[in-house]
This record gives C-alpha cells, sequence and structure tokens, in this order.
C-alpha cells in the first residue's frame, strides 16, 4: 500500500493527518467555551431561562468536542518524539519549555474546572460554577496564545543562538516569545476560531428557524437567541478577520516572501506592478499559471499599497526553496472566499435586521445553515496555506524538514498512520455524529445538561438536596 | 555540565519530571484501573457508579502525561529524541488506547450501543496501561543509541521483560482501581471492589517481587548498585519498607478499612518507582545518556523552573478542589 513511499513522506502525512483532525477540535472549543461563558454570564445578570437553556444545550455539545480535542491533542504532544525526534533534540530547548507553559498555565486549568463545569452546577452554586466556565474559556485562549507562540516561532526564529551540537538555544526569551508573526498570527487564528463557533451556532439556529415554519416545536426562543447572537458575531467579527488577515499577509510577505509567492501564483517577478490573480491553475513545471483571471496591478496594491511597487516571484528563489505551490495556492483561495461569503452572511443579517425580519427570511436561514461548516474548511484551509507554505522548512530558513524526521523505519510509519486514519475516523466520526444528533433537537425550556447516569450525590446520609434533577428528569440515552 | 548551577537545575529538572511521571502514576493509574476492571463489573449500575466515581476528573489525571512527555522535552530534550523513536510501537499504541478509552466516557452514555464503548474503555484502558509497562521495561533493558539518535530497529523494544512490565503495570492499575472503587463507593459494588483488591494485590505482589529479580540482572551497573557494599546496606530498607507496605495492604484489606488500602497500595507505587529511579539514575539512557548529557540549556531549564515553581502549586490547588467538589460515595441506585 505505501511501497515507495518514504519514512519522511509518511511522518509528514502522519503528522497532516493528527494535527487537522485535532485543530478542528480546539477551533471549535475556543470559541464554544467562550460562547458558554457569554451565555453563563447573561443568564446570572438578567436571569432569563433561555440564557440557562442555551448553556445547557451547548455544554453537552462543547463536552463531546472538547474529549475529542483532548484525546487527539495527547498524540500531538508525542508525535514531536516519535516521528520527529531530530527536530525535538535542536529546537527542543526553544520550543519545549513553550509548549510546557501551555501545560502548566492552560491545559491544568481547562481540565481542571472541567469536571466542575460539567457536572458541577448542583454542588457549588451559580457563582463559583460560573467562575469554573470562565477558568475553562480563559484557559482555552492561554492554550491559543502559547501553541502559536511555537508555531510563530518555527516561522519567524529569532532571539536564539547555536551550541556545538547544534541546538537552537535560547537567548532572550521575551524575543522569542514575541516574534514578528505570533501577534498577527494569534489573532486571525484566535479570530478565526470566533467566527468558526458563531457559524456552528448559526447554522444549527438556522436548521431551527427552518424546520420551525412547519412544526412549531423547532421555532424555540432559543433558536430565536442565539442566531441573533450568531449573526451579530458574523457581522462584527467577519470584516475584523479580513483586516487581521490582511495584516498577517503584509507581515509573511517581510519574512517569508516565498510563501506568498505561492499563494499568488506568482512564478515571475513583477518589477513594476503585480497583478492579482483570481483563478487558475497553476502549473509549477511550466512554471505558469493556466486559464489565468487576474487584475493588473491589484496584486502590488494589496500587498504593498502602491499599485506599481515590485513584487518577488518563484523565479527569484531557487527550486530548493519552493513550498508545493499548488497546495498553498487553492488553499489560500478557498480560506478567502469563504471569508468574503462570511462577510456576505453578518451584512445580509444586518440588513434583516434593520428591517426586523432576522427570524423570517429563510434565504437568509438557509445561508447560515449552509455556511454551518464553513468555518472549519476555512481554519483548516488556512493552516494548510500558512504550513505547507513555510515548506521545505520546518523552523523557517534554519531547519528542513528533511533533516528533522526521526529514524524510524517505513513501516512502523507508515502501520501507525493506517490506525491513526482508521481510528480517528471511526472515533471522531462517531463523535460528531453524537453532536450532529444532539444539533438535532431543538434548544427548549427546561434544557437538561450533561447525562451522568446515575444520581451525583453529595456526601454524607442526606442524599435528597444534592440529588442532581436533570440525571433524574433525563437519564442516559 | 558538571558541578556548579547547571548542575543543580538539571537534577531538580530530574526530580520534577520523576515527580510528574509519579504524579501520573498516581492520577491516571486508578483511572486506567476502572477501566481494566469494567469487565468484572456487571454493566448498568456498577458501570454506570464506577464511571461517574472519575468522570469530572479524568481530563486532569491525564494532563500529568502531556506535562511528563512536554517537561522531557523541554527539559532534555535529547532524551526525549532518543527513547520516543525506540518505543515508537507501543508509544503510538497507547495514544490510540487512550483515544478510545477517553472519548467512552462521553459516548457510552449518548448510544444505544452501550456494550461497544464499554469495550473500548476496558481495551483502551488495558492498552495504555500494558504499553506503558513495556516503555519502562524498554527504557530500563536500554537503547542503541549512535550519536545523538536512536540506532536500533522498530522492534527492539520487544523483550520478555518489557511484556512482563506491561503484564505488570496492568495489575498494578487494576489493583489502584479497585482501592479507588473500595473508596468511593458501598454496598454490593464495594464488596466486589474488596474481592478484586485481593485478587489484585496478590497478583501486584508476585509482579513487583518478579520485575524487582530480573531488573538487575539486565545490566551488570544495576547489580553492582543493589547487591554489592555499600548499596546492599543502604537501599535494602526500600524493599523491606515495600514488604511492610505489602502486608500492611492485606491487614487493611481484611479489616475492610475503606481510604488505607488505597493509600498503602500507593505507597506500594511509590516504592517501586524510587527503586526504579537507584536503578536508572543518574542515566536517562541506561548506559548511554545522563541527565547532564540530555540537559537542556540553562536559560531553557531556568525559564521553565519559574513557571513550575509558581504554577504546580497552583494545579495541584485547584485540582484538590475539584477533587473536594466530587468527594464522597458516588451514587449507585442507578435510573436505568
Amino acid at each position: 500500500m505505501f511501497e515507495g513511499i518514504s519514512a519522511l513522506d509518511l511522518a509528514r502525512a502522519q503528522f497532516a493527518f493528527t494535527i487537522s483532525f485535532h485543530f478542528i477540535f480546539p477551533a471549535f472549543s475556543i470559541g464554544l467555551a467562550s460562547f458558554l461563558a457569554v451565555l453563563e454570564g447573561l443568564w446570572l445578570w438578567t436571569g432569563r431561562d433561555v440564557y440557562l437553556n442555551l448553556f445547557k444545550y451547548w455544554l453537552k455539545i462543547f463536552a463531546i468536542a472538547f474529549a475529542m480535542g483532548v484525546v487527539s491533542g495527547i498524540v500531538m504532544s508525542y508525535q514531536f518524539g516519535t516521528n520527529w525526534s531530530v527536530f525535538s533534540d535542536k529546537a527542543g530547548p526553544v520550543i519545549g519549555p513553550l509548549m510546557a507553559y501551555e501545560v502548566l498555565t492552560a491545559f491544568f486549568l481547562e481540565a481542571g474546572f472541567l469536571g466542575v463545569m460539567l457536572f458541577g452546577m448542583q454542588r457549588v452554586g451559580k457563582k463559583l460554577h460560573f467562575a469554573a466556565t470562565c477558568a475553562v474559556a480563559v484557559g482555552t485562549a492561554i492554550s491559543a496564545f502559547w501553541i502559536i507562540v511555537v508555531n510563530s516561532w518555527m516561522h519567524t526564529p529569532q532571539g536564539h543562538a547555536f551550541n556545538e551540537v547544534g541546538q537552537f538555544v535560547p537567548l532572550d526569551w521575551w524575543t522569542i516569545i514575541f516574534n514578528p508573526s505570533m501577534p498577527y498570527r494569534l489573532v486571525h487564528t484566535v479570530l478565526g476560531a470566533y467566527l468558526t463557533t458563531a457559524l456552528v451556532v448559526g447554522g444549527v439556529a438556522a436548521w431551527h428557524l427552518l424546520k420551525g415554519r412547519r412544526d412549531p416545536e423547532h421555532n424555540t426562543e432559543g433558536a430565536r437567541v442565539m442566531f441573533s447572537m450568531a449573526m451579530w458575531m458574523a457581522a462584527l467579527v467577519a470584516p475584523l478577520q479580513i483586516v487581521a488577515g490582511h495584516a498577517q499577509g503584509e507581515n509573511t510577505l517581510a519574512y517569508q516572501p516565498a510563501k506568498i509567492a505561492a499563494m499568488e501564483g506568482n512564478y515571475k517577478s513583477y518589477p513594476d506592478g503585480a497583478p492579482l490573480t483570481l483563478f487558475g491553475i497553476p502549473d509549477s513545471e511550466a512554471g505558469v499559471v493556466r486559464h489565468a483571471v487576474e487584475i493588473p496591478k491589484l496584486g502590488s496594491w494589496v500587498l504593498k499599497g502602491d499599485m506599481d511597487a515590485p513584487l518577488e516571484g518563484l523565479d527569484a528563489f531557487p527550486r530548493t526553496e519552493w513550498p508545493p505551490v499548488e497546495i498553498v495556492f487553492w488553499t489560500f483561495r478557498v480560506m478567502v472566499g469563504i471569508g468574503v461569503l462570511m462577510l456576505g452572511l453578518g451584512a445580509w443579517s444586518l440588513l434583516a435586521r434593520l428591517r426586523g425580519k432576522l427570524f423570517d427570511w429563510p434565504w437568509l436561514h438557509r445561508a447560515a445553515l449552509a455556511m454551518g461548516p464553513s468555518g472549519f474548511v476555512a481554519v483548516l484551509c488556512g493552516w494548510v496555506t500558512t504550513e505547507v507554505g513555510r515548506q521545505p522548512y520546518t523552523v523557517y530558513g534554519l531547519m528542513r524538514t528533511a533533516d528533522s524526521v526521526s529514524p524510524v523505519g517505513a513501516p512502523a510509519v507508515a502501520a501507525s498512520l493506517t490506525a491513526f486514519v482508521l481510528v480517528y475516523f471511526v472515533v471522531f466520526g462517531v463523535g460528531t455524529w453524537f453532536i450532529v444528533k444532539l444539533m438535532g433537537h431543538a434548544p427548549h425550556p427546561g434544557e437538561t445538561g450533561v447525562p451522568q447516569g446515575g444520581p451525583t450525590r453529595t456526601a454524607g446520609i442526606t442524599p435528597a438536596p444534592g440529588q442532581n434533577p436533570d440525571a433524574v428528569a433525563h437519564p442516559a440515552e | 555540565m558538571g558541578l556548579g548551577f547547571d548542575f543543580d537545575l538539571t537534577v531538580i529538572w530530574a526530580g520534577i519530571l520523576a515527580f510528574a511521571v509519579f504524579a501520573y502514576v498516581v492520577m491516571d493509574g486508578f483511572d486506567l484501573g476502572i477501566g481494566i476492571l469494567f469487565p468484572l463489573l456487571d454493566p448498568g449500575q456498577q458501570r454506570d457508579a464506577t464511571m461517574n466515581s472519575v468522570a469530572p476528573v479524568w481530563d486532569g489525571n491525564e494532563t500529568w502525561l502531556i506535562l511528563g512527555g512536554g517537561g522531557l522535552m523541554a527539559a532534555f530534550p535529547l532524551a526525549y529524541a532518543i527513547i520516543l523513536p525506540a518505543v515508537y510501537v507501543p508509544l503510538i499504541a497507547m495514544l490510540l488506547g487512550l483515544v478510545f478509552r477517553g472519548v467512552a466516557f462521553e459516548f457510552r452514555w449518548r448510544t444505544t450501543r452501550q456494550p461497544i464503548w464499554d469495550f473500548a474503555f476496558f481495551a483502551g484502558s488495558v492498552v495504555a496501561a500494558f504499553t506503558q509497562g513495556v516503555v519502562l521495561g524498554a527504557v530500563l533493558q536500554g537503547i542503541s543509541v549512535e550519536g545523538r539518535s536512536y540506532s536500533g530497529l522498530w522492534w527492539e523494544w520487544l523483550s520478555p521483560f518489557s511484556l512482563l512490565c506491561g503484564a505488570s503495570v496492568v495489575i498494578g492499575y487494576g489493583l489502584l482501581g479497585a482501592c479507588w472503587l473500595i473508596y468511593r463507593t458501598e454496598n454490593e459494588l464495594q464488596d466486589r471492589a474488596y474481592r478484586l483488591a485481593w485478587l489484585f494485590g496478590i497478583g501486584t505482589s508476585v509482579a513487583v517481587v518478579a520485575v524487582s529479580l530480573a531488573t538487575p540482572f539486565l545490566e551488570a551497573e544495576y547489580y553492582k548498585r543493589w547487591f554489592s557494599a555499600p548499596g546492599i546496606y543502604v537501599l535494602s530498607p526500600i524493599p523491606l519498607l515495600a514488604g511492610a507496605a505489602a502486608l500492611g495492604f492485606f491487614r487493611a484489606l481484611s479489616k475492610r478499612a475503606e481510604l488505607a488500602p488505597f493509600l498503602l497500595a500507593l505507597a506500594l507505587f511509590l516504592l517501586s518507582f524510587i527503586g526504579l529511579g537507584v536503578s536508572m539514575f543518574p542515566y536517562l539512557v541506561p548506559g548511554e545518556i545522563t541527565i547532564w548529557q540530555a540537559a537542556a540549556p540553562a536559560k531553557s531549564q531556568m525559564f521553565m523552573l519559574v513557571g513550575t515553581a509558581v504554577m504546580v502549586p497552583v494545579i495541584i490547588a485547584y485540582s484538590a478542589y475539584a477533587y473536594w467538589v466530587f468527594r464522597g460515595k458516588v451514587g449507585h441506585e442507578g435510573y436505568h
């Protein structure tokens, strides 16, 4: 099945596969944790039950998504050593401590309070429970910070030197952490996570609003409230995200011009103004984009603010420094295209809101439903663009991917890759099915929390006050 | 390298990592142990109550494993880079095992096919525990190194000794799981946990003796350390205390104590762990790489030490709080 494929390619495929699967869950849970904190805060503040019901509704989905994020994340923390041991040895002194900080400041915080958040509402009181929810939300954000720091340092390394055995040695942690691409990447990624969640929430709400036209069971207050909240997020965050994405593009141009050339499909340099290629089929063999639809001078204007500014193409770099152009070209376009659609959806929702028709325009709801999963596609495409675009390096300009790989035989890597593919598709397929099933029920008054099978009691001989009414009223299905 | 500040930091980091690994064994040990015992419990109420007793804390327990792996990479990158490829197969199996058991916590409540996910919980736990033991055994028996990387083939980890260690860890975790159930449950489930604790207690004692007897014969260095003067006098309290802990454990079981068996089982684990440390120190890869050779630069270790010194007490405090919130006996009536 894998004859003729090198251990390096297999290791790359395995990393790409496991991290892509993993990334889906944090992208969702970063936004969802904040959404849950907002819902619970609104409930405490306004006392309106609809917020509590929405909280409990999404909490069940969060529990499943979080569990899948955790188990696929443990895999990542060991993949560096199993498959990229030379990289770990060399870059470990710099990225190891940063990832250790992620564990110390984020993972434990999330994990420690997750139990209270999922099962503790009857046990700790409203305010403490809200604090636990906020701790989980803050934990996801801190986690995003550290992992983006690591990733960004690999793109724009600084603040290090080399020792006699060729390891990266930290000189100044401040410089390492606040490396040039970190702020841009962090904002762009976190906004992406928020948008992803907003579109999922909006898509679920839209599904129930559409069904609610025939079946009043689905047209609940909860569905309307969450549709409104999701559309506010889309309307406000989508434009911000386009600004953030643009800023990251300029930053990439400054530090990784070959990646920009691949994203734009510029095989040749343009000394007096580069066009913007909207579509086309890049052909790296011939060094041209076939059937290109391009707007003259716009590329230079977008990236440099000057229609006549010169722009380097891939011909300015040796062939061995090129990233895989076709992949980067396409994933970039998919991401941008979805971003523009999100902007459109947000604007449409504002118009509907202005006319007082937010809950009455079925075509708006259909669009929101269709766009429900689009955030996942966009973040994955964005991630592929930036990661494939920095090839052939792991630490940009300093350490090649080919020199980073473990001395593990191809059969072992092939077998583990096969196992990961099978297990992930089965396990996460089932998990996604459970989530979609939960989404198929409309949020209704008296929404129940996470099922626990039996009554979870406080200590002592007086079980009654500590009993969990959710579990009693709604035993596990 | 050598003496001075570097020396201290590196030893401190070896201590911190040992603490993280032991914290993991303490916490996820009973948690995986419950999975190992799952087929020996009745479907329905017993399994539900058992699952409930760890559901709020399993995620935090497993985070110590991430700290162990991440900490090894950060403080001793060379050891991380050599050991992980050497134990590639068992590690990947462990990760997949953890995937199955982790999602089972959520999935088993949401499906009509509960037996499938109960089996996934059991099998995932057994595989994770077994492979952790295999990894331990593979490191103890030695790893082929050339330059700065692993130089063996991908099945070098496989040996009778590593398999013995794997089986021992499964039995040992099963014991911790049974003791945890004694502490957290009552009535029939607790009765069953007592019987399981006897069974797995005897098994664990046999396993500890077997591994302890086999280890000194793996490397001349281990043998010398344990069986020649002055080692034999300085170190003899460790097996003696372990024997005392085992006796105390069986006595506590016959008196039907609820918390003492768990604590004494942990003491047995701690003494075995110290014994391993005595054999290994100062090597991370026996006979090849010492902690000083593998150490990250002082600047890396110092930066992390600050965070660890501040955060680990905080983590322990709020983890303790989470355990306290869910204290007491878990419900056993069931509503199915």
